[in-house]
């Protein structure tokens, strides 16, 4: 037996239409907050909120792969790094002076205005016969099943019809990395150089700890739950870093996410039991290593197919017998290079933010 | 025979219907309590018991309406990493607040609508 | 009128989140909500590819068919599609001619479903874990400069700045 959606797609405004607008409702009133507050930590935490109802509007659209990463990314990893960064500066921004903020609003619905008035030529929402939609996208859509054979085009897309972009984006996520490093240091065990300088400004320090370490003392019998939990939680997480790696094929899912959810992880591991025992579980040295290493499989993959005879990133050479077999084995390759790029450049980050704490004990709460 | 399974899929749907209803109308209570309340604990209070009562309904909802699929095993999974996650991070603010001295308001609390107030 | 409404609709919220974007960017003087700005106008940059690639109707872009199950699955779509065929013939409603006969899995290897464009979901995947990585450089650049300047807002960073300039000439 059938249950069938009470919807008719023909109607202007349908359950779907209505759903959508609901959610871009949401967006626009998380925005408009995020501009009218002043405390940086609502304005970050807003921020995250704003990252997941995108991702769930990513869903309505049928962007399921897009929505994961958005779920990951926005609203894990960058509102971290964002709460990071916040607690190294400060926690309130100065209100806006009035003529500043009434010339500011001009410009923008000035702009607005202009960029509005050119929609009234875009193609309407959902048109199947949009140029975006006409050519090579659907182009991809219908010969997956014959060049590449797994069901998630997107997958098959991004690592094999267009993963000489894909390499391109792996080593600008890892130059971003060492840019990082370069700036805040490679999050070694030395913080002594970031907190001198922030003595001697005048501001006060900020107060709260991101890590929550030295949790030896009889003082940390409140931490238990957490730490209870968090044993549970990161194995499992890892796990589920895995399945999404290796499930990419056949549902959303892929390197990149798995990358971030695995730095996730860890990142959950060292709120809980602090930065020094995660650089003894993960040595810093070795999550650099990991960065390099994944560019270094992505583009092995592709000299190995030179060797052999094909173009860059030409899958067909990997198994001369079977093509089909030839593709999968060189996804699979360039989405563990992809993995082990993003979670290595995730994690260095994340030291290099947490290098520049001091390590806060119970007693300072 | 055939009209006896028609009933069970009524009744299937219906269950899955109530509960997820049943979740929906408890997330609104529970963001009217966050809105409302008058002092921290009480908010989180309010915040902590819908977050997993609600959530856990309308995953119970979903896992009816999809039968013995690997759909309801995988919202199974969700359904047990929330209520391991949600009184736990319930539990971590709480215990910051008060670890940061964050005091409850105990006693008699005026409504914190200005048409209650007395000295406003 | 109401058709042209909701085909836009997605345009138009984009544009307003956009512009919140623009908007906290040019009136802020606080760098890290300045980086929350551009965080806001790069997700709506996402949401108006998205959008884009959306097929009313449409299913995620994830094959319904495993490739092991493709060719059972193909021949018997071209046998339902056969039969339809016959069954219009016999009807007399329309011309067999467009629908009959042709139909193979060459002529239409999707066999029928709707997907919506995988194309612009690859861009933006990307898009945003290389987005996460620039924030988090940006924000390394807030860290320094809090630590060479004591501030974050714009204006006491630069009266550090003159107060530099001038005590060092």
């Amino acid at each position: 037996m059938e249950m069938t959606f009470p919807v008719d797609m023909n109607l202007p405004i349908n359950l779907f239409t209505i759903f959508d607008m609901v959610l871009l409702s949401m967006l626009v009133i998380v925005a408009i907050a995020i501009v009218r507050l002043n405390s940086l930590f609502s304005i970050v935490m807003l921020f995250g909120v704003y990252s997941l109802l995108s991702a769930t509007w990513f869903v309505s659209l049928d962007a399921v792969d897009v929505a994961f990463t958005e779920a990951a990314v926005g609203a894990g990893i960058s509102t971290v790094l964002m709460l990071g960064a916040m607690l190294l500066t400060s926690r309130e921004a100065l209100p806006t002076p009035p003529l500043r903020r009434w010339t500011s609003l001009l410009i923008v619905t000035a702009t607005g205005i202009a960029l509005i008035y050119a929609t009234f030529d875009m193609p309407s929402f959902g048109d199947a016969n949009s140029p975006a939609n006409s050519y090579v996208g659907m182009e991809y859509m219908a010969r997956t099943i014959t060049d590449i054979s797994v069901p998630n085009v997107v997958t098959a897309i991004l690592a094999s019809y267009r993963g000489f972009d894909t390499f391109g984006e792996v080593v600008v996520v890892l130059t971003a990395g060492l840019g990082v490093m370069l700036i805040l240091g490679i999050g070694g065990s030395k913080r002594a150089a970031g907190t001198a300088q922030l003595k001697a400004t005048s501001t006060p320090e900020p107060k709260l700890p991101v890590t929550v370490a030295g949790a030896k003392g009889p003082a940390s019998n409140h931490h238990v739950v957490l730490r209870v939990v968090a044993k549970m939680l990161v194995p499992m997480i890892v796990l589920y870093a895995l399945y999404v790696q290796f499930h990419g094929d056949y549902g959303p899912g892929g390197g990149f996410q798995a990358g971030v959810i695995f730095a996730s992880a860890v990142i959950l591991y060292s709120l809980i039991f602090g930065m020094e025992e995660t650089r003894r579980a993960f040595p810093p040295g070795l999550v650099r290593f990991c960065s390099v290493l994944g560019v270094f499989i992505y583009g092995g993959t592709g000299l190995v197919t030179i060797i052999l005879g094909g173009k860059f990133l030409d899958y067909n050479m990997l198994d001369k017998h079977d093509p089909i077999h030839a593709q999968h084995f060189g996804i699979l390759l360039i989405e563990l290079g992809v993995l082990v790029t993003v979670a290595g450049v995730m994690l260095s980050i994340y030291y290099g933010f947490a290098g520049r704490y001091r390590e806060l004990e119970d007693r300072n709460w | 025979m055939i009209e006896w399974a028609l009933w069970l899929e009524w009744a299937r749907y219906g269950l899955a219907g109530a509960m997820m209803l049943s979740g929906a109308g408890f997330m609104l209570i529970g963001s009217i309590g966050v809105m409302r309340l008058p002092d921290f604990y009480s908010r989180i209070h309010a915040a902590g018991i819908t977050d997993t009562l609600a959530t856990i309904l309308l995953l119970g909802g979903m896992i009816v309406t999809s039968g013995f699929t690997q759909t309801s095993a995988k919202l199974a999974l969700v359904g047990v990493l929330l209520f391991l996650t949600s009184p736990t991070a319930t539990h971590a603010i709480a215990n910051a607040a008060q670890k940061a001295g964050l005091k409850p308001r105990l006693g008699t609390i005026a409504s914190p609508h200005p048409r209650d107030r007395e000295d406003a | 009128m109401l058709e042209f409404i909701v085909g836009h609709f997605n345009y138009w919220v984009v544009i307003v989140l956009m512009m919140t974007g623009l908007y906290v960017v040019i009136s802020t003087g606080n760098l890290v909500k300045k980086l929350v700005g551009i965080g806001i106008f790069q997700t709506s940059v996402f949401q108006l590819y998205i959008s884009l690639g959306k097929v009313v109707g449409g299913s995620p872009p994830i094959l319904e068919y495993l490739p092991k199950e493709y060719a059972k699955e193909a021949s018997n779509y071209v046998e339902t599609a056969t039969k339809t065929a016959v069954a219009t013939e016999e009807n007399a409603i329309q011309p067999i001619s467009d629908i009959g006969g042709t139909i193979d899995v060459a002529s239409d290897p999707l066999m029928g479903v709707i997907y919506s464009n995988p194309l612009p979901h690859v861009l933006i995947l990307t898009a945003i874990v290389v987005g996460v990585a620039t924030l988090a450089v940006g924000l390394a650049l807030v860290v320094r400069i809090r630590e060479e300047y004591g501030s974050i807002e714009e204006i006491q960073i630069n009266e550090a700045e003159y107060k530099q300039e001038a005590g060092g000439s």
